[in-house]
């Protein structure tokens, strides 16, 4: 097969684009449709602080690493979250990307800071641990976004990812979410920086391309509680379709975008935001859900110390600020 | 020809004879939406013949689940 552009041998076949291209073609691309999805969603400029949040993967590595070569002013943050060896190995890897780059990296480590990982969260509230976890992923974002003054929370969702968790909200008419359902988020309410997805055109496909071909070190392995997730049944049910038909994702998400998302949104009830009266965070009610779930955790910790495990007493997040190479 | 499958778990296996990168995707029933091939650092397209003396990997693309 030969590359659409340069003739020369091809290294990636693109079946919803009807192109193939060679690596360095490839490479460029992909820079392009990155670039064109912050204009089109007008996710940031140049003199936005970006905070990106990285887990180690694939995904939020890539953002990060082309986030750093467009020399925008970008900061990682990642969560260390106590999954075993997974949270050292993802950690571990983060931390070399970082280095290698004289890249900007902050840790919260969540047992040291919230006094226990996601698998003594879990046992605690009696809920999965991907309830808990998630919850404090974006809560985490948010705030160390909002306290060091960054301007914008950018995260590695791709195409794979929003058009799965679209099929989950219309599979199960989730209103709420669909209506909130979007590659950028802007705010104007105080204390919820604006969120945004850059990578939302590309499939994941796409992005570990451009991963092994830019030699990016990521964590192959899967979480240990992601098995069974109901976002891989939806990717395959959708790469199923995609096999027979290409484009079908990206033309199911679009769609969406442009012409149900709309509709949804204007229908949504407008909601009053205030403080949360233990960390101060927007809220819709009294005391954040974020709050709520901790306070239950450590109470239930307290209540039944035998049956949770607990971690470190809190303390200030570690931070790891590496200078920016000139 | 050596295949090395990281899905993400890795594992090995010999599969006899040469084939075109379509045909062995098919034959290890995997979805070419879900992986990419790797012989020497480079990703092949579905049209390339893999020969026997080969060494490839195949490296699932999709997260989210553990498969």
């Amino acid at each position: 097969m030969k590359c659409s552009k340069c003739k020369g041998r091809a290294s990636i076949e693109l079946r919803r684009h009807h192109v193939a291209y060679c690596k360095p073609d490839y490479l460029e691309f992909f820079d392009n449709q990155v670039e064109r999805a912050i204009h089109k969603q007008r996710m940031f400029k140049p003199d936005d602080r970006i905070m990106v949040g990285v887990s180690g993967g694939k995904d939020s590595l890539t953002l990060w690493d082309f986030l750093l070569r467009m020399e925008y002013d970008v900061t990682a943050l990642h969560i260390h979250l106590g999954i075993g060896e997974y949270s050292n190995h993802s950690h571990s890897t983060t931390v070399k990307f970082a280095e290698e780059r004289g890249a900007p990296l902050i840790t919260v480590d969540l047992a040291e800071q919230y006094g226990m990982g996601v698998p003594e969260l879990s046992q605690a509230i009696r809920r999965v641990p991907c309830s808990g976890c998630g919850l404090s992923k974006r809560y985490i974002l948010n705030k160390e976004a909002y306290d060091r003054n960054f301007t914008v929370v950018a995260m590695g969702h791709n195409l794979d990812d929003e058009a799965a968790t679209l099929m989950g909200n219309v599979l199960h008419w989730e209103m709420g979410a669909l209506a909130r359902q979007s590659p950028s988020l802007p705010t104007n309410r105080e204390k919820l920086i604006k969120r945004v997805k850059p990578l939302y055109t590309v499939t994941e496909r796409e992005v570990a391309a451009n991963a092994i071909l830019r030699g990016i070190e990521y964590v192959e392995e899967e979480c240990p509680n992601s098995v069974g997730a109901r976002s891989i049944m939806y990717k395959n049910a959708l790469d199923q379709i995609e096999t027979q038909s290409p484009g079908t994702k990206h033309a199911f998400f679009s769609i969406f975008l442009d012409r149900i998302r709309p509709v949804m949104e204007a229908a949504q009830e407008d909601f009053e935001l205030r403080e949360c009266d233990i960390c101060g965070q927007a809220t819709t009610g009294a005391v954040c859900a974020f709050c709520r779930m901790w306070e239950n955790a450590h109470r239930k910790a307290t209540e039944n110390p035998r049956r949770v495990h607990q971690g470190k007493e809190s303390q200030e997040p570690s931070v790891e600020d590496l200078p920016v190479q000139p | 020809m050596k295949v090395i499958i990281r899905n993400p778990r890795r594992r090995e296996l010999e599969v006899e004879g040469s084939r075109r990168v379509d045909a062995l995707i098919k034959e290890l029933d995997l979805n070419p939406e879900q992986v990419l091939v790797i012989r020497d650092d480079d990703l092949l397209t579905r049209d390339v013949m893999i020969r026997n003396d080969d060494t490839v990997e195949i490296v699932s693309a999709i997260s989210g689940g553990t498969q």
